[in-house]
């Protein structure tokens, strides 16, 4: 045996045509998604005066989060986590229930690879054609043919990184300075950055990304059991595949066999393995070598389920790594069953724990109870969980705020008359439109007196429209009140909005001399 | 390499690993990934060649490019005055007691300040400014020698009784340790106390007053209140710079107090003098 090869040539793909129904699903998941991906930056949502009106933006420069009503300010980044956190397990419960499902139809690599092998299906022609022309020498055709792909790539990679940069400025002022080469140069760089790897990945490493760069894969097979729908081939209803016959290939390995224990001699008469046994053959009986070799399944061999492969797979072989479960195979492989009048579904959505009941003749679950079982529940919890968390994390925020931090270095100052002080810096968040006066106070149960720095003996604090002021909080208890010579005394902090009423709190403690 | 393991199944050689009865397959790489290490090893070579990378005895060498994280930190601090400069210099020109918190140059003050005070002042005073026994505490409203910015800068410029710069704010107590007896120590202690501890003996208190009329009211004043001219401490207040119980009164007295700060006008620069006396003054106590 020789060294394997240090690397491996990447084996050309060329898919074909399919039509059925999982093709149009996919069609019109590929047209939402991109319509999404291209026309969101230019929705519009007015804000009012000096916020932009853009319904979903993401504004790095001033650290906003625009998602329609919704505004997120830096601090508030845990809804950001919690709807990454929301997506992780959503994910997690597709792939449960139904495989990699998000792989075949929604992932970005997946749509634009589509995209990618549409175009180039126009241009190059169907299967036969690709792999004629891929064969062919260098011609003016070739390149014509190439040329033309390429360019058509390229675009879309361009259209593809041009629409991402409008995610995070204004689009429409952003188109003209694009334009007008005025935009910054780090939309350049982000669009030609998006441009290059669209235009590779999408159209030169296709599969590879999924197979080699992308680890989401590896990490599905630990969120799949056999209770989860994936594509299946029904091995004891296709095998033995032939057209008419027993397949070649095991009509030769059978010939082999016989000749073998035909060498071997008398006496030393050697088990040979029938080829693809039909186990629908071995029900209540034992296994009939004879018509087992000459029976066939419903397979025909007629390779449509791989040529149509995006991954180049041969579904045939059983569950993949490689598969993406985008159903082509099944479209394909329905549609030649119409053809010879068998039922369909020799590919499928299936589960695997059906399998022992659809080979002894029995009907398989019904979908639900593959669905509902304790991991998709336990995630489906989770899941909602957080979202209602989110929700009400969303419906108590209010348009004004303020954090507390207490200085703790030292954490009290005694001054000359003997009184304890303690200071706190406090960041009063105005998130409207407009200037505001923010009204401080504070409560506790001991006496406590509250001063501003910088605003002689007043405590209003006006706040700039959309701003975060710091302001410097002293609070004072006198020598001989409980507060000063007590260890933690608790406080909290009020700002109310004196143009509204609206009120808002924080909870703190207050230092004494122990 | 005599015994290749081959796996039955796929016919590709195993790389005769075996974990729980799973072995690896030998299978080639995809060519491009193969490729893409070749191209990081070749962007290795010339990043060493270009930037500072292998060590050596002493140093590293210096890669084609002349680049050195040194160099950029200079390269930074030179741009970061540059961009100051302005700010700077209406810090030299302006009257410091006139900065109003919430100016830019009131900002630009403290945090400067700031920077200055830990890497300098922080040593004795603490890095909250909270001081220690002997170090005044720089939060309180007690002021040895006067808590307005004029009066911080000053003691900031020139120190206290140090021998370096003779402007430095100067006064000395006598060590009464010779001066008066055992008891009248003990007396004027119980006196001192009494002025701002709620339990004393009122009996030796009154001997104490008088004691403490003639010896210690010409610095520190008919009612104990301190003077500022001279930087005398204020008895009566709850403020003590080195403990207010009657055995560290009583070592105060008998052997008195030096507290030295040097002149960081002879070590910093005017800006940074300026800067520091802001921010002190900033901290809650300034006047
Ligand atoms: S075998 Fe190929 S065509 Fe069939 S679902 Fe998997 S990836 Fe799609
Ligand atoms: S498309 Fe169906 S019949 Fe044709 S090879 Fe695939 S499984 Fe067999």
């Amino acid at each position: 045996m020789t060294n394997p090869s240090l690397y491996a040539p990447r084996e050309p793909i060329f898919p074909r045509r399919v039509s059925g129904f999982f093709r149009r699903l996919k069609w019109w998941i590929m047209g939402v998604t991109l319509a999404i991906y291209y026309l969101t930056p230019f929705i519009r949502w007015d804000r009012g005066p000096n916020l932009p009106d853009q319904a979903v933006l993401i504004d790095l420069a001033s650290r906003r989060f625009y998602f329609f009503w919704i505004e997120i300010w830096p601090h508030e980044f845990y809804f950001v986590a919690g709807l990454l956190i929301m997506a992780g397990l959503g994910l997690f419960l597709f792939t449960s229930a139904l495989g990699r499902v998000w792989c075949g139809y929604t992932c970005p690599q997946t749509v634009w690879t589509d995209l990618f092998i549409l175009v180039e299906r126009w241009i190059e022609g169907d299967r036969n054609a690709r792999v004629r022309l891929h064969h062919a020498p260098w011609s003016f055709r070739k390149w014509r043919l190439r040329l033309t792909k390429w360019v058509v790539w390229l675009l879309i990679a361009v259209a593809t990184g041009g629409a991402w940069v409008f995610y995070f400025t204004d689009a429409p002022q952003l188109a003209r300075d694009l334009v007008s080469l005025n935009a910054a140069p780090v939309a350049y760089i982000t669009i030609a950055i998006l441009t290059l790897t669209t235009f590779v990945f999408g159209g030169f490493m296709r599969e590879q990304v999924c197979i080699y760069m992308c680890p989401w894969p590896r990490i599905q097979a630990a969120m799949m059991d056999p209770d989860t729908i994936t594509v299946a081939y029904r091995e004891w209803r296709g095998e033995p595949r032939g057209k008419g016959n027993v397949r070649k290939r095991d009509r030769v390995a059978a010939e082999q066999a016989a000749k073998e224990a035909q060498a071997a001699g008398p006496g030393q008469a050697r088990y040979a393995p029938t080829p693809y046994p039909n186990p629908k053959l071995q029900i209540g009986g034992a296994p009939q070598a004879e018509a087992a070799t000459n029976e066939h399944g419903d397979c025909i061999d007629c390779m449509a389920c791989v040529n149509v492969c995006p991954m180049g797979i041969d579904i045939r072989d059983g569950q993949q790594m490689e598969c993406i479960t985008c159903a082509l195979c099944i479209d394909a492989c329905d549609d030649v069953m119409d053809k010879i009048g068998k039922p369909r579904g020799l590919i499928d959505y299936m589960a695997l724990s059906d399998e022992p009941a659809e080979r002894a003749g029995g009907a398989p679950k019904p979908i639900w109870r593959h669905v509902l079982r304790p991991r998709t529940i336990v995630y489906t919890a989770l899941w909602s969980c957080i979202g209602l968390a989110l929700l009400y994390g969303l419906f108590i925020r209010s348009d004004i705020e303020l954090t507390v931090s207490p200085q703790r270095n030292p954490t009290y100052v005694v001054q000359s008359d003997g009184s304890i002080r303690n200071i706190y810096d406090i960041r009063l968040r105005n998130k409207q439109g407009e200037a505001r006066q923010f009204h401080l106070s504070l409560t506790s149960d001991a006496l406590l007196r509250i001063e501003l720095e910088g605003r002689q003996g007043q405590l209003n604090v006006p706040v700039p429209a959309d701003t975060t002021v710091l302001q410097r909080v002293y609070v004072t208890a006198r020598p001989q009140d409980a507060a000063a010579t007590a260890d933690r005394t608790d406080l909290r902090f009020w700002v109310e909005d004196l143009t509204t009423g609206d009120r808002a709190g924080r909870a703190t403690t207050f230092n004494g001399r122990e | 390499m005599s015994d290749k393991k081959v796996d039955q199944e796929t016919g590709v050689e195993t790389t005769g690993h075996s974990w729980d009865g799973i072995e690896e397959l030998n299978n080639p790489l995809p060519r491009w990934w193969l490729w893409t290490l070749y191209a990081t090893i070749i962007w290795g070579v010339g990043y060493t060649i270009a930037y500072p990378a292998w060590p050596m005895i002493s140093g590293a060498t210096a890669g084609v490019l002349g680049y050195s994280t040194r160099g950029e930190v200079v390269q930074d601090i030179i741009d970061h005055d540059a961009k100051n400069s302005a700010l700077v210099a209406d810090l030299l020109e302006t009257d410091i007691a006139t900065l109003a918190p919430g100016d830019d140059l009131h900002r630009y003050a403290v945090a400067r300040g700031g920077s200055v005070f830990r890497a300098q002042c922080s040593q004795c005073h603490g890095s909250g400014a909270a001081g220690a026994k002997g170090y005044p505490n720089l939060l309180d409203d007690a002021w040895l020698w006067g808590g307005d910015v004029e009066n911080i800068a000053y003691s900031v410029r020139h120190g206290i009784r140090n021998l370096t710069d003779l402007d430095a704010r100067y006064s000395e107590m006598p060590a009464f340790d010779e001066l008066l007896e055992d008891a009248e120590i003990d007396a004027v202690v119980e006196y001192v106390v009494s002025l701002s501890a709620p339990e004393f003996d009122a009996d030796i208190a009154a001997e104490g007053a008088v004691i403490y009329a003639d010896n210690c009211s010409a610095c520190h004043g008919e009612n104990a209140m301190g003077d500022r001219e001279l930087g005398a401490p204020n008895l009566s207040d709850a403020i003590w710079l080195y403990g207010g119980d009657r055995a560290t009164l009583e070592t105060t007295v008998r052997q008195a107090r030096f507290g030295v700060m040097p002149a960081w006008g002879q070590r910093l620069s005017e800006e940074d003098v300026r800067a520091v006396s802001v921010y002190v003054h900033s901290l809650g106590g300034g006047e």
